[in-house]
């Protein structure tokens, strides 16, 4: 359908792109020119925001990269890492801030396993009963099951742990010593905004890894390209969707995980919207790509730490989500392809 | 049932369209007459007793027929059409702030009444003739669906879907946002636009005398929304039924069943889709501009991803495609939402001596029967015929037809 489209309205398409582009360039600078310190300290914040957008973006990416199936629930089991990371560390293990680094990181390592076994067992069961049976549905189907789990996964999460904000400690602390490595402009740079980056770069790392070195991953890469060929090559194709299922909710767990430590509080309803700001950081990536999803979380990153922290013409928090929100949209119909993916007819 | 009464002769000699119309008209009857034989249900089972709280208040009734408009609405979109449209709850708000912009004082300063009824022309503020409203919420939401579908229809189904999500959440937020648009107050922000004008007949209440000046003149107020809302409900069902069965109709099911053979066969993709989309959006308008007309006021707040995710459970629940299943659909689960639920709380909580707060879980129910019914049964409660076929030969036969293609 793309070809029919007439030529002109893809020059229309580059020169809209480049506009859109100058104007945020200049934005950007402005910006640097006018307040050169804060817009350092918002740039490391918007770098904590992408790495956690990361993890959930490439949770969204392999599910559709192999089932084509916009998985609504993720950023519910996101919350749910956020909850079981609560309940944990500071419910089970006792951590609450004030302990050493030496206890407090190994003991920080557990929960982190620990949000991510059970993430991953969860977004495995899902997939076993409510995507499965409709593997060979109309595609509506399973997506709008999608919808449906995410709904009852929030109120899961609610009568659990509670319809109000759930703090991570009783003293509102993060477990996380709020050592301050450095400032900037008067923000400071917190150790536990560090550990963010420093848990994501090796998690992204090692899932490249399994992804494009091992057998596993060979196999998820075969049925993401064809379902019936990898199953008449000896492929469990069911296995190996669930072992894909499993892998995005480990990396939900671990984005949960690090998102309470970062924030310090969750709710149960907040997973859907940061889940469509993973997704859409996914889009924007190319769905269905590794490296696009994590630079374009970062890039959704980034931008939400803009708009909510830079103040020269800015149009501030109040719209962050009709920004990200846009930028989907702009995505979807000027570039379907993402950043990083390859131009293919039918993802228009 | 009628060849068990040993009626089969007599009954089949009887014009097939009488026989078709004869359960919804007497349904229709027994609706009409709801408000005069409400209190007589609830004191035959006991007035003030906990399981009188389960008869349908005649308020209720009135958000019954917005969500049942709303859900035939969409199930032009989704049912018919075959587009999965997650952020329908935009064009509710258009209508819904149409009637805010043109029924308020708002624009203050400005004093301009247009065949306004039940209005003092001393109030200031835009009034315009509040029929005359419902048309032009109708009218502007259905354009607002043909801006937001003429760059996005042509994207692959799933696609569409989280771009009409996207919409959906952006339209909320600049409404929320609208109290400062470049320094303009447009929307008046979180406040909401408080107090839209009353329908009413104006002077033709002289001529008839049933036809109340304004309805905030008679002591049923609530039953003439009512029979408003019916009227609407049976002017939807009407609309719905006759496009169902047209050109269009036949269209719309062609590209919801196989995109390609349909644009083989002739059928112009673009505009088909788009009028589906607008069409479904018109309703969509009407819906929202009647009920903030009904409760006086509209929020930004009344717009969020869970009204579009109950409407298309609605027509989940009802059956994808069929008019009457999904007014059924739209009928239980805005009854369950606003008064059923609760009712069945307090009732179970009244045996079983818990206390539970059912109503809160609300929306994880919904979730819950959208998951059950897309497992066990996918055509819906009253499926239409074809979208049945199409299930059924669709899971065992590999894709009959792919909705997204």
């Amino acid at each position: 359908m793309l070809a029919a489209l007439p030529r002109f309205s893809q020059q229309i398409n580059r020169v809209f792109t480049w506009v859109v582009v100058a104007l945020f360039g200049v934005w950007i600078v402005g910006n640097i020119l006018s307040a050169p310190e804060q817009f350092v300290s918002v740039l490391l914040l918007g770098i904590t925001l992408g790495a956690i957008y990361a993890l959930v973006a490439l949770g969204y990416t392999l599910v559709y990269g192999i089932i084509e199936l916009i998985n609504f629930a993720h950023g519910d089991v996101f919350m749910l890492g956020t909850m079981v990371t609560i309940t944990v560390a500071s419910g089970w293990l006792g951590l609450d801030g004030s302990q050493a680094w030496y206890i407090t990181i190994p003991l920080v390592l557990v929960t982190l396993l620990a949000a991510m076994a059970f993430c991953g067992g969860l977004n495995v069961a899902i997939e076993r009963i409510a995507y499965r049976p409709l593997r060979n549905a109309p595609k509506l189907a399973p997506l709008i099951t999608a919808i449906g789990m995410s709904f009852l996964l929030q109120n899961v999460g609610a009568a659990i742990w509670g319809f109000n904000e759930r703090p991570l400690t009783s003293t509102g602390e993060s477990i996380f010593p709020a050592n301050t490595l450095f400032s900037v402009g008067g923000v400071p740079y917190r150790a536990k905004s560090l550990i963010v980056v420093l848990i994501t770069i090796p998690v992204l790392l090692a899932l490249v890894y399994l992804v494009r070195n091992t057998k596993p991953g060979k196999a998820m890469r075969a049925v993401a390209q064809d379902m019936d060929a990898s199953r008449m090559m000896g492929i469990d194709v069911d296995r190996t969707i669930a072992f894909t299922f499993a892998l995005g909710g480990a990396l939900a767990g671990a984005a949960g995980l690090l998102f309470v430590m970062f924030q310090t509080s969750t709710r149960f309803d907040l997973g859907f919207q940061l889940g469509l700001y993973a997704f859409t950081a996914a889009v924007l990536g190319g769905i269905g790509n590794l490296t696009g999803a994590a630079l374009g979380a970062l890039v959704i990153g980034l931008i939400q730490a803009f708009n909510e922290g830079l103040s020269w013409h800015t149009p501030g928090s109040d719209w962050t989500e009709s920004i990200i929100f846009a930028i989907l949209i702009l995505v979807l119909v000027f570039r379907p392809q993402g950043l990083l993916g390859e131009a293919t007819a039918d993802r228009a | 049932m009628m060849e068990r009464l040993g009626l089969g002769d007599a009954w089949s000699r009887v014009p097939a369209p009488v026989r078709r119309a004869l359960l919804p008209a007497v349904v229709f009857v027994l609706l009409i007459f709801y408000p005069s034989y409400y209190s007589d249900i609830t004191s035959a089972i006991g007035t003030n007793s906990v399981e009188a709280q389960l008869v349908p208040t005649v308020p209720t009734m009135v958000i019954m027929t917005v969500y049942v408009i709303m859900a035939l609405g969409l199930n032009v979109v989704v049912g018919y059409a075959g587009l999965l449209d997650l952020g329908y709850v935009a064009f509710y708000a258009a209508g819904a702030y149409i009637a805010g912009w043109f029924a308020t004082q708002q624009f203050s300063p400005h004093n301009v009444h247009i065949v306004s009824v039940g209005v003092p022309s001393s109030i200031q503020g835009l009034h315009f003739n509040v029929w005359l409203l419902l048309i032009v919420a109708c009218v502007f939401a259905a354009l607002f669906g043909i801006v937001i579908g003429l760059p996005t229809l042509r994207l692959r189904g799933d696609y569409l879907a989280i771009v009409t999500l996207g919409f959906g959440e952006i339209v909320p937020q600049a409404v929320n946002n609208g109290d400062n648009w470049f320094g303009h107050n447009i929307t008046n922000g979180p406040n909401g636009l408080t107090p839209i004008d009353a329908l009413g007949f104006g002077s033709l209440h002289n001529e008839i005398g049933f036809l109340p000046s304004a309805y905030y003149d008679v002591t049923n107020a609530v039953s003439y929304y009512y029979w408003t809302g019916l009227a609407l409900v049976i002017f939807t069902l009407f609309c719905c039924i006759r496009i169902r069965d047209s050109r269009l109709g036949r269209a719309w099911v062609a590209i919801r069943e196989d995109e390609i053979a349909a644009a083989a066969m002739g059928v112009p993709l673009m505009r088909t889709k788009t009028w589906a989309y607008a069409i479904g959006a018109f309703f969509g308008g009407g819906a929202g501009c009647f009920y903030a007309i009904y409760k006086s006021s509209t929020f930004p707040g009344d717009f969020s991803l869970n009204i579009s995710i109950t409407v298309l459970c609605m027509v989940i629940l009802g059956g994808m495609g069929n008019v009457w299943g999904v007014c059924l659909g739209g009928a239980v689960l805005s009854y369950l939402n606003y008064q059923g639920l609760e009712a069945v709380g307090n009732n179970f909580n009244n045996v079983a001596g818990t206390s539970f707060n059912v109503p809160q879980y609300t929306y994880g129910i919904f979730g819950l029967i959208i998951v059950v019914m897309m497992l066990l049964r996918p055509q819906g409660l009253i499926p239409g015929q074809r979208r049945k076929v199409e299930l059924e030969l669709g899971v065992e036969g590999g894709s009959l037809y792919d909705a997204s293609a």
